[in-house]
């Protein structure tokens, strides 16, 4: 056999290689990569929504309504966003809910126990809250157990923690108000103040989530890192066989949701200056459903950083949406739950039609 | 064939080869050379140590006896990663692709080109799909869209992409574990095809299988493992297809079956090697 049989001789000469590349990509319809996109579901979805509510509260359409939709989906939207990382790469955080209150606890009672400024409290919650997601992680990496089982585990022992810390030193379930605090309204000006654009108030937490989305999707789509979250979502295994460091990915992803319960722990202690101990509780579930309706795969090695800060829109309107039609708010739930199985079912619907051939 | 003599000095050698699992001996006296630009196939029934000396060449295991050389010099790989940095990289049949990811991506998974300095270091994507894109086509894969989730395409196409991939990360052996094993007729076929321009992009192949006719097809040497030790080490020129059949399924095993399916009514023996033909012993004794 000769060295040169094996080359098929393609109709086209070699010079063309660059521009069949293009004609090559662009073969798939533009529809149809549009609809293999994992938000698009999400999208779908807020638009009716949206409609829906536009037309049954006539409330709803002013912008400061908009601007308290945004508010309400930003809180969720902050911490959506890192579970929607974690859960692209193939893991669950039950603890995520509670992890947030510890975070505000962990600042209130440091600051205020140890009369120093609020930001040493900040910087405290911080170290604690990256050492839950790496306890998490290393829990996971180094046991091989599901991280369902692993985080159930922090979501109750941090559930006990909240509680029990909390009563020792303020003999209360909530913390001393650290309002007067040296540090406290600098704090606030970065966690928890309102600005005006165009004459309408938005709460900060908005343009901060809109930032962490935008480079969240940056980082998931055009770095190594984010090729690495796919990649250990998708087929752990393989990814290791070709030198992806899967610990240290996932580990890094429980991190992330440290981080994110930081963050908007710091929002809740700086916005309502005290916090309640037992409070977080079911949060966890809500990322999880603002991420699946986003168009995350519970499986893993699918989704985007832009679904879930939608499925949070989504879950903003609901909510804000029900107030300003002046429904019964013991509905919302119901709505939630409705929501969530229209998500998966269209979603299922959509990713259908996109892998047709 | 326009490979000279020169060069065609063994990249990975084994030398009287042994592997102990406990007391159990998976290996022993393995002699294989493998050469730039030679398919070498390894064939052997289930248990016959297909997997340990795969294992062993990749870096996974350790051997205990004998010697095992590349370039010349004795190596004890510890791990997957230093055989790979000799240029020996193994594509096994499933631990190969993310099946959700694009082609391109699952190309340089775990060795992404970067442009740009931290932290707005960033894939270089452009890049990524004109290489893999340039890359595939050179093996001969005609894909009709890089973007694709590898997941949509054939098993044939997937095992494609993974071996095009060894070959661009400097791959100088290819250890092929089973690649044609879950695959139909004509999927075999686009795979064979793959060794075959692997081979001739000078490339030195190890090609794990139990199909015979397979490894006939781009065989240039074969070795037939039987319970842990080289039944058969030939040249293409020293064996038939019908020799390496019959190795393949096991010489003495196959008169002893032969000769219980004779006490079968209704099989008809007729066409299947006589015993005498085989170098064994009946097996009559249980």
């Amino acid at each position: 056999m000769s060295a040169q049989a094996t080359t098929p001789s393609p109709p086209s000469p070699p010079t063309q290689s660059a521009t069949g590349l293009e004609k090559r990509t662009a073969e798939r319809s533009l529809a149809r990569r549009f609809l293999a996109r994992p938000e698009v579901g999400a999208l779908i979805g807020a638009i009716a929504v949206y409609a829906f509510f536009w037309v049954a509260a006539p409330t709803f359409r002013p912008a400061d309504s908009l601007s308290t939709v945004l508010y309400q989906a930003s809180t969720l939207g902050l911490m959506a966003l890192p579970v929607s990382l974690l859960m692209i790469g193939g893991e669950f955080d039950l603890s995520a809910g509670v992890a947030v209150i510890t975070s505000s606890l962990t600042a209130s009672i440091f600051a205020y126990e140890l009369t120093l400024n609020v930001w040493m409290g900040v910087i405290a919650a911080l170290v604690v809250s990256l050492a839950v997601g790496f306890f998490n992680g290393y829990v996971l990496v180094k046991t091989g157990l599901p991280s369902f089982l692993v985080t159930l585990g922090t979501f109750l022992m941090l559930q006990g923690l909240n509680l029990a810390v909390t009563k020792i030193f303020t003999g209360n379930v909530a913390t001393n108000d650290i309002s007067d605090m040296q540090g406290f309204s600098s704090a606030k000006a970065i966690f928890a103040s309102d600005i005006t654009i165009a004459g309408v108030p938005v709460k900060i937490t908005v343009l901060w989530w809109l930032l962490f989305v935008a480079l969240a999707t940056w980082m998931l789509l055009r770095t190594k890192f984010g090729n690495w979250i796919f990649a250990v979502g998708g087929q752990k295994d393989s990814a290791r066989a070709v030198g992806v460091p899967v610990a240290r990915t996932k580990i890094v992803l429980f991190m992330l949701v440290g981080l994110g319960a930081w963050f908007v722990g710091m929002h809740e202690l700086f916005e309502f200056n005290t916090v309640q101990s037992g409070e977080g509780v079911g949060n966890e579930l809500l990322y999880i459903v603002a991420a699946v309706i986003g168009g995350c795969l519970l499986t893993g090695g699918f989704g985007s950083a832009i679904g879930p800060a939608i499925g949070a829109f989504i879950f903003g309107m609901v909510t804000q949406g029900i107030v300003f039609a002046g429904w019964n708010p013991d509905w919302f739930k119901f709505f939630l739950g409705v929501m969530l199985l229209g998500a998966m079912l269209l979603n299922t619907w959509v990713r259908r039609q996109a892998s047709r051939r | 064939m326009a490979q000279s003599t020169a060069d065609d000095a063994p990249i990975v050698e084994l030398h009287d080869m042994g592997k102990m699992y406990g007391n159990i001996r998976a290996l022993r006296g393995i002699d294989l050379a493998v050469r730039p630009g030679r398919v070498t196939c390894v064939l052997g029934d289930n248990g016959a140590g297909k997997s340990t000396l795969i294992k062993v060449i990749s870096g996974l295991h350790q051997h205990d006896e004998g010697e095992y050389r590349v370039d010349g010099e004795p190596v004890r790989f510890t791990t997957p990663r230093e055989a790979l940095d000799r240029g020996i990289a193994t594509v096994y049949q499933d631990l190969a692709v993310v099946p959700l990811m694009p082609v391109w991506r699952n190309f340089f998974l775990g060795s992404e080109i970067t442009r740009g300095v931290w932290p707005l270091r960033r894939l270089d994507i452009e890049r990524m799909k004109k290489i893999a894109d340039e890359e595939l086509r050179a093996m001969g894969i005609e894909l009709d869209d890089i973007d694709r989730p590898i997941g949509t395409l054939s098993g044939g196409q997937r095992q494609s992409v993974a071996i095009a991939r060894a070959v661009y990360f400097g791959a100088r052996v290819l250890i092929l574990d089973e690649p044609t094993a879950a695959l139909g007729v004509k999927q075999s076929g686009v795979v064979l095809k793959y060794i075959a321009a692997a081979r001739d992009r000078g490339l030195g192949v190890i090609f794990i299988t139990h199909n015979p006719h397979h490894a006939y097809m781009v065989g240039d040497h074969f070795a037939v493992l039987r319970l842990g030790a080289l039944e058969l080490s030939a040249d293409r020129g020293q064996v038939s297809l019908e020799e390496l059949t019959n190795h393949m399924a096991g010489g003495a095993e196959l008169a002893a079956l032969k000769h219980e399916l004779a006490q079968v009514r209704g099989v008809d023996v007729e066409g299947l090697p006589e015993e005498t033909e085989l170098p064994a012993t009946p097996a009559s004794s249980s």
